[in-house]
């Protein structure tokens, strides 16, 4: 019984996931090129990873993504955490505060990437403009044209994108904690900062770790926006894994290549979805012995 | 921490202080795009710059609809349309497979379900661009490149993990024994289940649906490699219609944002209590 309810899942999986999978994990091994199809049967062995190794584009794209992935991650946790601890302490039109938060969730990724791209241009964008009129600069300053600022834009608008997430999965469990531990820690002397590290804190981390395993199923949904507000330019300092990948399977046509790339990308997400959701299963335990 | 704790005025102005900025940092830039959609390319344009709008004009959005004389409309219409038939039709379809799953991992022990489970959990890690490239390939062999049917079938594996995953947290809610009482009483396992566990778990699989739906409504990696023309473009593949080599068309395509958001943003606030309740207690328990 439980296999046939799983039959249609299990289906859909193999056709549109593992399938595809074999497919371009044979393609890896061979020089298949776009524009000639017949090449998706040319065997060369294991020269698109060996060419993979020696590509240092391939390699600072990989640690940028790495990096990228790391920083927003854990900011937007840390932000998501203040934005609940402040909620959770307004009592009145708390519920109209959660609705607002919840704006950002509702932007497709590539809206954001235009959005940002807008505001952050340098001859129209507002964030110049205020700059502008409060007197602040006198020169447009390149938001996405110079590489280290291009890469401060690009995690602003990410974080912008995901920190309700985390709030929003915080703030449910700040409203789920129990009560009585923390009155009788106060009662014992605690003071606040004490409490939050040894009971709310605790806590939370199910919450946290919920959080991080749903957002990092998710990273590669800054592909969408990068594509839009710099497609990995000024010169290659923003290029992540995926953005590479897609330009040299559809621009550059080297499939092949492209699906070399793409066995390592998949390698790093499945890297930060294994360490997360081990950590979430202890955390569920925590929570099934805590209650 | 908790809410009993007595805040000094100063204290409790500063919390008060920091949602505000908080909350105009999260709806400013959004509001932005929005506002543009109104107004007239000039003032977008102009330096310095216009804040208040001055002038409130339709004629962006007349534009993207072909009503304007100034300038050829393109296919939104069918964007749109398009959007809305695969994300309906691939949302229903992933929920009813989705909570056949959840409902099998909630209810039954069997041999080799932790490593299903987590077989289909990491089904859904391998990134949309990832699979693109082969899924182009595979498409164009089968031939459903650029339709409808296509796209569907790609959402639902996109969105049947995730569907699993939150039915799986709420069927493990509902206490079995009422299922087993209404068996007692002469329900088979189909009437029990359909009268006593489904209504039960009517919350969680409206949540389940709104992150499907919401999820195939954003997508764009995917939907810009499998499509082509406006046999099956979606919106956010549509906006791209607005990007020349140098240049965007900033009010044209905030226009067509805003005709993204509504739905998803209707949708949301309908049921955000929903949501918020479908994400921490599916995920959680």
């Amino acid at each position: 019984m439980p296999y046939l309810l799983l039959l249609p899942a299990i289906i859909v999986i193999l056709a549109v996931v593992l399938v595809p999978l074999l497919v371009s994990f044979w393609t890896s091994f061979t020089s298949y090129n776009l524009t000639k199809p017949a090449t998706l049967f040319n065997f060369v062995g294991l020269r698109n990873y060996q060419r993979l190794m020696g590509n240092e584009d391939f390699w600072w794209a990989f640690g940028r993504t790495f990096i990228f992935v790391t920083i927003t991650l854990n900011l937007e946790m840390l932000l998501g955490l203040g934005l609940a601890l402040l909620i959770n302490k307004i009592t009145w039109g708390q519920r109209t505060l959660r609705t607002i938060m919840m704006f950002p969730m509702m932007f497709s990724p590539i809206l954001v990437g235009f959005q940002f791209k807008y505001i952050f241009n340098d001859s129209i964008g507002l964030v110049n403009n205020a700059l502008f009129d409060l007197g602040l600069i006198t020169q447009p300053i390149p938001w996405l044209v110079d590489g280290t600022l291009a890469n401060f834009s690009i995690i602003f608008a990410e974080i912008w994108m995901s920190t309700s997430i985390f709030a929003i999965l915080l703030l449910a469990g700040l409203m789920a904690l129990p009560k009585d531990p923390i009155e009788a820690a106060k009662v014992d002397g605690c003071n606040p900062l004490q409490v939050f590290q040894h009971i709310t804190l605790p806590f939370l981390m199910p919450f946290v770790y919920i959080a991080m395993t749903i957002r990092s199923l998710d990273v590669a949904r800054a592909y969408d926006m990068v594509r839009i507000m710099t497609n990995g330019g000024p010169a290659g300092r923003t290029e992540l894994i995926w953005t590479l990948m897609t330009r040299t399977g559809y621009q550059n046509s080297q499939m092949g290549m492209a699906n070399a790339m793409g066995y390592v990308s998949i390698l790093l997400s499945i890297f930060f979805t294994v360490f997360f959701f081990r950590k979430l299963t202890a955390a569920r335990t925590f929570m099934g012995g805590a209650q | 921490m908790s809410r009993l704790s007595i805040e000094k005025p100063w204290q409790r102005w500063l919390i008060r202080f920091g949602v505000f900025v908080a909350m105009v940092i999260l709806t400013v830039p959004g509001l932005w795009v929005v506002l543009t959609a109104f107004r007239p390319n000039i003032e977008v344009l102009a330096r310095p710059a216009v804040w208040i709008p001055q002038q409130w004009t339709l004629d962006n959005f007349a534009r993207l609809f072909g009503l304007s004389d100034v300038q050829q409309g393109l296919p939104v219409a069918q964007y749109f349309i398009n959007s809305l038939v695969i994300s309906l039709t691939s949302t229903m379809i992933a929920v009813v497979i989705g909570m056949a799953g959840g409902y099998a991992f909630a209810r039954y022990r069997f041999r080799g379900k932790a490593t299903l489970f987590l077989a289909f959990m990491l089904s859904r890690t391998v990134p949309g661009v990832a699979l693109s490239l082969p899924l182009f390939i595979i498409w164009a062999r089968l031939g459903i490149i650029d339709t409808s049917f296509g796209l569907i079938v790609v959402y639902l594996a996109v969105n049947i993990p995730f569907t699993i995953w939150l039915t799986d947290g709420f069927f493990r809610q509902i206490p079995v024994d009422l299922s087993e009482a209404a068996q007692i009483d002469g329900c088979t396992a189909w009437q029990a289940f359909w009268k006593i566990e489904f209504p039960l778990a009517r919350s969680g699989l409206a949540s389940a649906a709104i992150f499907a739906f919401l999820t195939s409504w954003n997508e764009y990696a995917l939907a810009s490699q499998l499509t082509r023309t406006t046999a099956s473009k979606t919106m956010p593949v549509g906006l791209m219609d607005f990007t020349a080599q140098f240049t965007v068309d900033w009010t044209g395509m905030s226009a067509m944002a805003v005709l993204i958001i509504i739905p998803a943003l209707v949708l949301t606030f309908i049921v955000q209590k929903h949501l918020i309740s479908g994400l921490t207690f599916g995920g959680v328990k």
